[in-house]
């Protein structure tokens, strides 16, 4: 039996009504493990222009690199106080952000371990399919070897790591489009 | 670790690109530059899992939420999430949200010279139960205008959020009704060229989950992608 999957439609200017209800910019409770991080940025268009209206979801394992879903071998049993999802609705500024732990490496094709990171869907007005992108952590020596990392233009990697701004505070933006827009993947 | 079956890539003409003229907003927020082919990994194919904890029993009826009743008309909208394979998504939470009866969202961007209903707020969420259905009581939205083009009018829709159980399963999308003259004027409803999968996103007027004496009933079946039967090496 095939059916063909359901076509992708905006999320449209009105996305707060819907999913404001669990925005989660807070991700690790008190407790959890890992080494805390505050993720800041903001999404231009075009134009430079601030997107105001747009809906960003981080997905991510946790300090060991175990992701919360019965989906990943290793997981035992689901630590519901970290479930590494978070939302972000972003604010006139066009600004989103969280506070989170930093991933421990995933498991990546073939063996090889992947560097620490966060997979990042975006929605908007004007998109009539999710982005889906990666944010990398700045000064970790497992980005040389990441291999999803390894497949983007060396000269475009840089837009997938977010910059340090002080003690355990990063900032990563997104270039929707132009000449510094961020990489994304088709998935 | 075995590599993980990574999800299967949309059909052709099913699925929207980026640009899309027609619908204006895109030609600035589309991007530019080629894309990179993600190969799917754990991190992809895995996603977060919601449960029962995470909403209330009552947030799938929407004209419950309030006081008083919400004008318009009583709506049933049910149906069930299948992957590609046919087999049924358990235990997903889908989110809704929509316009009031007179085509007016609870929203301070909606301008539009219509009513609010001080009885409808427009959002729902819900998740699927072990074979994958799930259900809504809502009000038929209105159509209403939008300035996308000259005399631009947005059929009536309710949007549709989904998780999967995995990242590549995420989607967002709209639910339309039968017979809606506006639908092919709809830039977005007409963003892929494919006339099934545009008519898939269009519900049935359906008698078995119709209400006697209370609410008309529709039926929308969602499919989310399936996944390669075995994993690929070296997916590009």
């Amino acid at each position: 039996m095939s059916l063909r999957a359901t076509t992708s439609q905006t999320i449209g200017p009105y996305l707060r009504i819907g999913l404001e209800w669990m925005q989660i910019e807070d991700l690790a409770a008190p407790g959890v493990a890992g080494e805390r991080v505050a993720i800041e940025g903001t999404i231009v268009d075009a134009d430079g222009r601030p997107v105001n209206d747009a809906a960003v979801e981080i997905w991510q394992a946790d300090s060991e690199g175990r992701y919360a879903s019965p989906e990943d071998p290793r997981a035992t049993s689901l630590d519901r106080a970290f479930r590494g999802y978070g939302r972000s609705l972003t604010n006139d500024a066009g600004a989103f952000r969280f506070r989170t732990i930093k991933p421990g490496p995933v498991p990546g094709p073939g063996g090889r371990k992947q560097a620490p990171h966060l997979v990042v869907t975006i929605f908007m007005r004007g998109l009539l399919k999710q982005l889906v992108t990666r944010l990398y952590f700045p000064d970790d020596p497992r980005n040389a070897d990441d291999p999803v990392l390894g497949l983007v233009p060396a000269a475009r990697r840089g837009t997938l790591v977010a910059r340090k701004q002080g003690d355990a505070r990063l900032e990563w933006n997104v270039v929707l489009q132009g000449k510094h827009e961020t990489v994304f993947f088709d998935f | 670790m075995k590599d993980p079956a990574p999800y299967r890539r949309p059909y052709w003409n099913t699925q929207p690109e980026y640009l899309f003229p027609k619908y204006a907003s895109t030609v600035k927020r589309a991007p530019a530059q080629p894309l990179v082919v993600l190969p799917h990994t754990l991190s992809e194919v895995t996603a977060p899992v919601f449960g029962h904890d995470d909403i209330k029993p009552t947030d799938g009826d929407l004209t419950k939420q309030h006081p008083g009743e919400p004008l318009g008309e009583r709506i049933v909208v049910s149906g069930r999430v299948l992957d590609e394979d046919g087999r049924p998504v358990p235990n997903i939470l889908i989110e809704i949200w929509q316009a009031n009866a007179a085509g007016r969202y609870h929203h301070r961007v909606d301008q539009h010279d219509a009513p609010i209903d001080p009885n409808f707020s427009g959002a729902g969420r819900v998740l699927t139960d072990a074979q994958g259905h799930y259900r809504f009581l809502t009000i038929r939205p209105g159509e209403y205008p939008w300035r996308n083009h000259h005399n631009a009018w947005r059929p009536a829709h309710i949007h549709f959020s989904l998780f999967g159980r995995g990242l590549m399963q995420r989607l967002i999308t709209q639910m339309y009704f039968p017979g809606d003259p506006l639908l092919d004027y709809d830039p977005m409803f007409t963003c892929v060229a494919d006339e099934k999968a545009r008519a898939r996103l269009v519900s049935t007027f359906d008698w078995e989950t119709t209400m006697p004496e209370y609410a008309l009933g529709y039926r929308w079946d969602i499919v989310l992608r399936g996944r390669e039967a075995t994993p690929m090496e070296n997916r590009r």
